[in-house]
Protein backbone atom coordinates (compact mmCIF):
# COMPACT_ATOMS: atom_id res chain seq x y z
CA UNK A 1 0.00 0.00 0.00
CA UNK A 2 1.42 3.35 -1.03
CA UNK A 3 1.68 6.43 1.11
CA UNK A 4 0.07 9.75 0.17
CA UNK A 5 2.20 12.80 1.10
CA UNK A 6 1.04 16.37 0.62
CA UNK A 7 3.64 19.12 0.21
CA UNK A 8 2.18 22.38 1.45
CA UNK A 9 3.15 25.76 2.92
CA UNK A 10 0.36 28.31 3.06
CA UNK A 11 2.50 31.08 1.65
CA UNK A 12 3.36 31.04 -2.03
CA UNK A 13 6.85 31.06 -3.45
CA UNK A 14 8.62 29.24 -0.63
CA UNK A 15 9.50 26.20 -2.76
CA UNK A 16 6.63 23.69 -2.66
CA UNK A 17 6.90 22.75 -6.31
CA UNK A 18 10.71 22.56 -6.26
CA UNK A 19 10.48 20.38 -3.16
CA UNK A 20 7.86 18.11 -4.73
CA UNK A 21 9.96 17.69 -7.89
CA UNK A 22 13.16 16.93 -6.00
CA UNK A 23 11.70 14.71 -3.30
CA UNK A 24 9.69 12.79 -5.91
CA UNK A 25 12.67 12.33 -8.18
CA UNK A 26 14.84 11.37 -5.21
CA UNK A 27 12.42 8.68 -4.06
CA UNK A 28 12.36 7.32 -7.61
CA UNK A 29 16.18 7.28 -7.61
CA UNK A 30 15.97 5.22 -4.45
CA UNK A 31 13.96 2.65 -6.44
CA UNK A 32 10.50 3.60 -5.24
CA UNK A 33 7.56 3.83 -7.60
CA UNK A 34 6.39 7.43 -7.39
CA UNK A 35 3.64 9.58 -8.86
CA UNK A 36 3.62 13.38 -8.54
CA UNK A 37 0.25 15.12 -8.70
CA UNK A 38 0.05 18.84 -9.43
CA UNK A 39 -3.11 19.92 -7.60
CA UNK A 40 -2.74 23.61 -8.42
CA UNK A 41 -5.54 23.71 -10.96
CA UNK A 42 -5.33 26.76 -13.22
CA UNK A 43 -1.68 27.47 -12.40
CA UNK A 44 0.23 24.54 -13.80
CA UNK A 45 3.89 24.50 -12.70
CA UNK A 46 5.20 21.12 -11.69
CA UNK A 47 5.41 19.98 -15.33
CA UNK A 48 7.92 22.70 -16.29
CA UNK A 49 10.00 22.20 -13.15
CA UNK A 50 10.15 18.49 -14.03
CA UNK A 51 10.88 19.24 -17.69
CA UNK A 52 7.83 17.29 -18.87
CA UNK A 53 5.73 20.16 -20.21
CA UNK A 54 5.83 19.00 -23.82
CA UNK A 55 4.31 15.65 -23.14
CA UNK A 56 0.97 16.52 -21.58
CA UNK A 57 -2.09 15.04 -23.23
CA UNK A 58 -4.59 14.64 -20.41
CA UNK A 59 -4.67 16.23 -16.94
CA UNK A 60 -6.01 15.86 -13.42
CA UNK A 61 -9.44 17.28 -14.26
CA UNK A 62 -9.75 14.90 -17.25
CA UNK A 63 -9.13 11.98 -14.88
CA UNK A 64 -11.60 13.25 -12.28
CA UNK A 65 -14.29 13.91 -14.88
CA UNK A 66 -13.73 10.53 -16.50
CA UNK A 67 -12.59 11.85 -19.88
CA UNK A 68 -9.70 9.40 -19.76
CA UNK A 69 -8.32 6.57 -17.64
CA UNK A 70 -5.68 7.39 -15.00
CA UNK A 71 -3.02 5.47 -16.96
CA UNK A 72 -3.59 7.63 -20.04
CA UNK A 73 -3.01 10.84 -18.11
CA UNK A 74 0.14 9.77 -16.28
CA UNK A 75 3.34 11.05 -17.93
CA UNK A 76 6.23 8.67 -17.58
CA UNK A 77 9.56 10.33 -16.83
CA UNK A 78 12.15 9.15 -19.36
CA UNK A 79 15.04 9.53 -16.93
CA UNK A 80 13.50 7.38 -14.21
CA UNK A 81 11.29 4.50 -15.30
CA UNK A 82 9.36 4.39 -12.00
CA UNK A 83 8.52 8.12 -11.86
CA UNK A 84 5.21 9.53 -13.15
CA UNK A 85 3.52 12.93 -13.25
CA UNK A 86 -0.17 13.75 -13.26
CA UNK A 87 -0.28 17.38 -14.45
CA UNK A 88 -2.95 19.86 -13.43
CA UNK A 89 -5.37 21.53 -15.82
CA UNK A 90 -4.45 24.97 -17.08
CA UNK A 91 -7.83 26.14 -18.33
CA UNK A 92 -10.01 25.26 -15.33
CA UNK A 93 -10.12 26.40 -11.70
CA UNK A 94 -10.11 24.87 -8.23
CA UNK A 95 -13.87 24.28 -8.21
CA UNK A 96 -13.52 21.65 -10.97
CA UNK A 97 -12.51 19.13 -8.29
CA UNK A 98 -13.77 18.36 -4.78
CA UNK A 99 -12.07 16.66 -1.79
CA UNK A 100 -14.14 13.45 -2.14
CA UNK A 101 -12.96 12.97 -5.72
CA UNK A 102 -9.34 13.56 -4.70
CA UNK A 103 -9.65 11.01 -1.92
CA UNK A 104 -10.96 8.45 -4.38
CA UNK A 105 -8.13 9.17 -6.81
CA UNK A 106 -5.54 8.69 -4.04
CA UNK A 107 -7.10 5.37 -3.06
CA UNK A 108 -6.88 4.14 -6.65
CA UNK A 109 -3.22 5.15 -6.97
CA UNK A 110 -2.21 3.56 -3.66
CA UNK A 111 -2.24 0.04 -5.07
CA UNK A 112 0.05 0.96 -7.92
CA UNK A 113 2.61 3.30 -6.30
CA UNK A 114 4.86 3.42 -3.22
CA UNK A 115 4.57 7.18 -2.87
CA UNK A 116 1.93 9.60 -4.11
CA UNK A 117 3.13 13.20 -3.73
CA UNK A 118 0.60 16.03 -3.90
CA UNK A 119 1.94 19.47 -4.81
CA UNK A 120 -0.47 21.76 -2.96
CA UNK A 121 -1.38 25.27 -4.16
CA UNK A 122 -0.69 28.28 -1.92
CA UNK A 123 -3.53 29.41 0.31
CA UNK A 124 -6.00 27.65 2.60
CA UNK A 125 -9.03 27.53 0.34
CA UNK A 126 -10.53 24.83 -1.87
CA UNK A 127 -7.25 23.94 -3.60
CA UNK A 128 -5.63 23.24 -0.22
CA UNK A 129 -8.62 21.20 0.93
CA UNK A 130 -8.47 19.14 -2.28
CA UNK A 131 -4.75 18.50 -1.91
CA UNK A 132 -4.88 17.31 1.70
CA UNK A 133 -8.08 15.26 1.35
CA UNK A 134 -6.44 11.91 0.71
CA UNK A 135 -3.12 12.54 2.46
CA UNK A 136 -1.59 10.35 5.18
CA UNK A 137 1.18 12.75 6.01
CA UNK A 138 2.36 16.24 5.20
CA UNK A 139 5.60 18.05 4.49
CA UNK A 140 5.27 21.71 5.41
CA UNK A 141 7.76 23.89 3.55
CA UNK A 142 8.78 27.24 4.99
CA UNK A 143 11.57 29.76 4.60
CA UNK A 144 13.09 31.48 7.67
CA UNK A 145 10.96 34.61 7.18
CA UNK A 146 8.22 35.92 9.45
CA UNK A 147 5.52 35.78 6.77
CA UNK A 148 6.29 32.20 5.70
CA UNK A 149 6.60 30.94 9.29
CA UNK A 150 3.32 32.56 10.31
CA UNK A 151 1.51 30.94 7.38
CA UNK A 152 3.19 27.61 8.12
CA UNK A 153 1.82 27.77 11.67
CA UNK A 154 -1.69 28.28 10.31
CA UNK A 155 -1.25 25.36 7.91
CA UNK A 156 0.02 23.08 10.68
CA UNK A 157 -3.10 23.91 12.70
CA UNK A 158 -5.34 23.11 9.74
CA UNK A 159 -3.52 19.82 9.06
CA UNK A 160 -4.07 18.81 12.69
CA UNK A 161 -7.72 19.77 12.48
CA UNK A 162 -8.05 17.58 9.39
CA UNK A 163 -6.43 14.66 11.19
CA UNK A 164 -3.32 14.32 9.06
CA UNK A 165 -1.37 11.87 11.18
CA UNK A 166 2.19 13.04 10.58
CA UNK A 167 3.46 16.53 9.83
CA UNK A 168 7.10 17.29 9.15
CA UNK A 169 8.85 20.57 8.51
CA UNK A 170 11.29 21.53 5.75
CA UNK A 171 13.19 24.77 6.28
CA UNK A 172 14.03 25.97 2.80
CA UNK A 173 16.43 28.60 1.46
CA UNK A 174 18.48 28.90 4.61
CA UNK A 175 21.51 31.19 4.31
CA UNK A 176 24.12 30.22 6.86
CA UNK A 177 26.11 33.42 6.40
CA UNK A 178 23.04 35.47 7.39
CA UNK A 179 22.19 33.12 10.27
CA UNK A 180 25.71 33.58 11.64
CA UNK A 181 25.38 37.36 11.43
CA UNK A 182 22.12 37.12 13.33
CA UNK A 183 20.16 38.43 10.37
CA UNK A 184 18.19 35.28 9.62
CA UNK A 185 16.34 32.89 11.91
CA UNK A 186 18.07 29.53 12.14
CA UNK A 187 16.30 26.23 11.51
CA UNK A 188 16.34 25.72 15.29
CA UNK A 189 14.54 29.03 15.76
CA UNK A 190 11.87 28.03 13.26
CA UNK A 191 11.43 24.58 14.82
CA UNK A 192 11.14 26.14 18.28
CA UNK A 193 8.39 28.49 17.10
CA UNK A 194 6.40 25.94 15.11
CA UNK A 195 6.95 22.95 17.43
CA UNK A 196 6.90 20.27 14.72
CA UNK A 197 9.53 17.70 13.78
CA UNK A 198 12.14 18.79 11.27
CA UNK A 199 12.74 16.50 8.29
CA UNK A 200 15.07 18.67 6.23
CA UNK A 201 17.07 21.86 5.93
CA UNK A 202 17.69 23.02 2.37
CA UNK A 203 20.26 25.79 1.88
CA UNK A 204 19.69 28.67 -0.48
CA UNK A 205 21.56 27.36 -3.50
CA UNK A 206 22.06 28.85 -6.98
CA UNK A 207 22.08 25.34 -8.41
CA UNK A 208 18.32 25.20 -7.78
CA UNK A 209 17.74 28.07 -10.21
CA UNK A 210 19.91 26.39 -12.83
CA UNK A 211 18.18 23.03 -12.38
CA UNK A 212 14.75 24.66 -12.68
CA UNK A 213 15.90 26.47 -15.83
CA UNK A 214 16.82 23.12 -17.32
CA UNK A 215 13.82 21.20 -16.04
CA UNK A 216 15.98 18.65 -14.29
CA UNK A 217 15.63 18.17 -10.54
CA UNK A 218 19.08 18.26 -8.90
CA UNK A 219 18.36 15.80 -6.08
CA UNK A 220 21.30 13.50 -5.44
CA UNK A 221 23.96 15.58 -7.20
CA UNK A 222 26.99 17.15 -5.54
CA UNK A 223 25.39 20.48 -4.71
CA UNK A 224 24.41 21.17 -1.10
CA UNK A 225 20.72 21.40 -2.05
CA UNK A 226 21.00 18.15 -4.01
CA UNK A 227 22.39 16.39 -0.96
CA UNK A 228 19.83 17.96 1.35
CA UNK A 229 16.95 16.76 -0.83
CA UNK A 230 18.29 13.22 -1.06
CA UNK A 231 18.61 13.14 2.74
CA UNK A 232 14.97 14.22 3.03
CA UNK A 233 13.97 11.30 0.78
CA UNK A 234 15.86 8.84 2.94
CA UNK A 235 14.27 10.25 6.09
CA UNK A 236 10.83 9.91 4.49
CA UNK A 237 11.65 6.24 3.96
CA UNK A 238 12.43 5.94 7.66
CA UNK A 239 16.22 6.12 7.67
CA UNK A 240 17.95 8.17 10.33
CA UNK A 241 20.28 10.58 8.57
CA UNK A 242 22.11 13.37 10.40
CA UNK A 243 21.47 16.91 9.16
CA UNK A 244 24.02 18.35 6.74
CA UNK A 245 26.72 20.67 7.92
CA UNK A 246 25.63 23.74 6.00
CA UNK A 247 28.68 25.77 6.81
CA UNK A 248 29.63 25.07 3.27
CA UNK A 249 32.28 23.15 1.46
CA UNK A 250 35.38 24.74 2.85
CA UNK A 251 38.56 25.07 0.84
CA UNK A 252 41.72 23.56 2.24
CA UNK A 253 43.01 26.89 3.44
CA UNK A 254 39.79 27.75 5.22
CA UNK A 255 39.69 24.30 6.80
CA UNK A 256 43.23 24.71 8.10
CA UNK A 257 42.61 28.17 9.43
CA UNK A 258 39.43 27.02 11.18
CA UNK A 259 41.43 24.27 12.91
CA UNK A 260 43.90 26.86 14.15
CA UNK A 261 41.12 29.13 15.30
CA UNK A 262 39.67 26.38 17.47
CA UNK A 263 42.93 25.89 19.34
CA UNK B 1 14.34 45.00 29.54
CA UNK B 2 15.88 42.51 31.95
CA UNK B 3 19.46 42.50 33.06
CA UNK B 4 20.32 39.52 30.83
CA UNK B 5 18.71 41.12 27.78
CA UNK B 6 21.04 44.06 28.16
CA UNK B 7 24.01 41.97 27.12
CA UNK B 8 22.18 39.97 24.49
CA UNK B 9 22.60 41.77 21.21
CA UNK B 10 19.22 42.42 19.65
CA UNK B 11 19.85 41.00 16.20
CA UNK B 12 17.20 41.20 13.51
CA UNK B 13 16.65 37.44 13.74
CA UNK B 14 15.87 37.82 17.45
CA UNK B 15 13.45 40.61 16.60
CA UNK B 16 11.78 38.33 14.03
CA UNK B 17 11.50 35.50 16.54
CA UNK B 18 9.98 37.67 19.25
CA UNK B 19 7.49 39.26 16.87
CA UNK B 20 6.48 35.87 15.50
CA UNK B 21 5.94 34.40 18.96
CA UNK B 22 3.63 37.26 19.85
CA UNK B 23 1.60 37.22 16.66
CA UNK B 24 1.21 33.44 16.72
CA UNK B 25 -0.33 33.54 20.19
CA UNK B 26 -3.30 35.52 18.93
CA UNK B 27 -3.34 33.59 15.61
CA UNK B 28 -3.54 30.26 17.41
CA UNK B 29 -6.21 31.43 19.80
CA UNK B 30 -8.25 32.54 16.78
CA UNK B 31 -8.80 35.78 18.64
CA UNK B 32 -8.77 39.02 16.67
CA UNK B 33 -7.81 42.29 18.38
CA UNK B 34 -11.46 43.42 18.10
CA UNK B 35 -12.77 40.36 19.93
CA UNK B 36 -10.02 40.78 22.50
CA UNK B 37 -11.11 44.37 23.07
CA UNK B 38 -14.77 43.35 23.47
CA UNK B 39 -13.85 40.61 25.90
CA UNK B 40 -11.72 43.04 27.88
CA UNK B 41 -14.57 45.53 28.13
CA UNK B 42 -17.01 42.84 29.26
CA UNK B 43 -14.61 41.61 31.93
CA UNK B 44 -14.12 45.16 33.18
CA UNK B 45 -17.87 45.70 33.29
CA UNK B 46 -18.51 42.57 35.35
CA UNK B 47 -15.70 43.12 37.82
CA UNK B 48 -16.54 46.80 38.23
CA UNK B 49 -19.87 45.76 39.75
CA UNK B 50 -17.98 44.48 42.78
CA UNK B 51 -14.70 46.37 42.97
CA UNK B 52 -13.20 49.55 41.65
CA UNK B 53 -10.35 48.66 39.31
CA UNK B 54 -7.31 50.53 38.14
CA UNK B 55 -7.80 50.83 34.38
CA UNK B 56 -4.28 52.17 33.90
CA UNK B 57 -2.59 49.09 35.30
CA UNK B 58 -4.95 46.64 33.62
CA UNK B 59 -3.38 43.84 31.58
CA UNK B 60 -5.49 41.21 29.83
CA UNK B 61 -3.97 38.98 27.17
CA UNK B 62 -3.88 35.48 25.75
CA UNK B 63 -0.68 33.58 26.41
CA UNK B 64 0.58 30.05 25.84
CA UNK B 65 0.89 27.81 28.90
CA UNK B 66 2.60 24.39 28.92
CA UNK B 67 -0.01 21.64 28.94
CA UNK B 68 2.30 19.20 30.76
CA UNK B 69 2.61 17.14 27.60
CA UNK B 70 5.35 19.01 25.73
CA UNK B 71 2.73 21.14 24.02
CA UNK B 72 1.08 24.39 24.90
CA UNK B 73 -2.49 25.52 25.41
CA UNK B 74 -3.80 29.05 25.17
CA UNK B 75 -4.59 30.69 28.50
CA UNK B 76 -6.33 33.93 29.34
CA UNK B 77 -4.01 35.98 31.49
CA UNK B 78 -5.54 38.87 33.41
CA UNK B 79 -3.77 41.16 35.83
CA UNK B 80 -6.37 43.55 37.24
CA UNK B 81 -5.23 45.86 40.03
CA UNK B 82 -8.01 46.75 42.50
CA UNK B 83 -8.22 50.33 43.73
CA UNK B 84 -10.89 49.80 46.31
CA UNK B 85 -13.41 47.16 47.32
CA UNK B 86 -16.95 48.32 46.83
CA UNK B 87 -18.12 47.26 50.25
CA UNK B 88 -21.82 47.19 50.83
CA UNK B 89 -22.84 49.83 53.31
Amino acid sequence: MGEVIVITSGKGGVGKTTTTANVGTGLAKLDKKVVLIDTDIGLRNLDVVMGLENRIVYNLVDVIEGNCRIKQALIKDKRYPNLYLLPSAQTRDKTAVNPEQMKKLCEELRDEFDYILMDCPAGIEQGFKNAIAGADRALVVTTPEVSAVRDADRIIGLLEANEIKQTHLIVNRLRMDMVKRGDMMSSDDVVEILAVDLIGIVPDDEHIVVSTNQGEPLVGDDSLAGKAYLNICKRIMGEEIPFLDLNGRMGLFKKLSSIFKKN
Amino acid sequence: MGFADFFRKKTSSNVAKDRLKLVLVSDRAGCSPEIMEQMKNDIIAVISKYVEIDLEGLDIKITQEPDGNNGTVPALFANIPIKEMRSKK
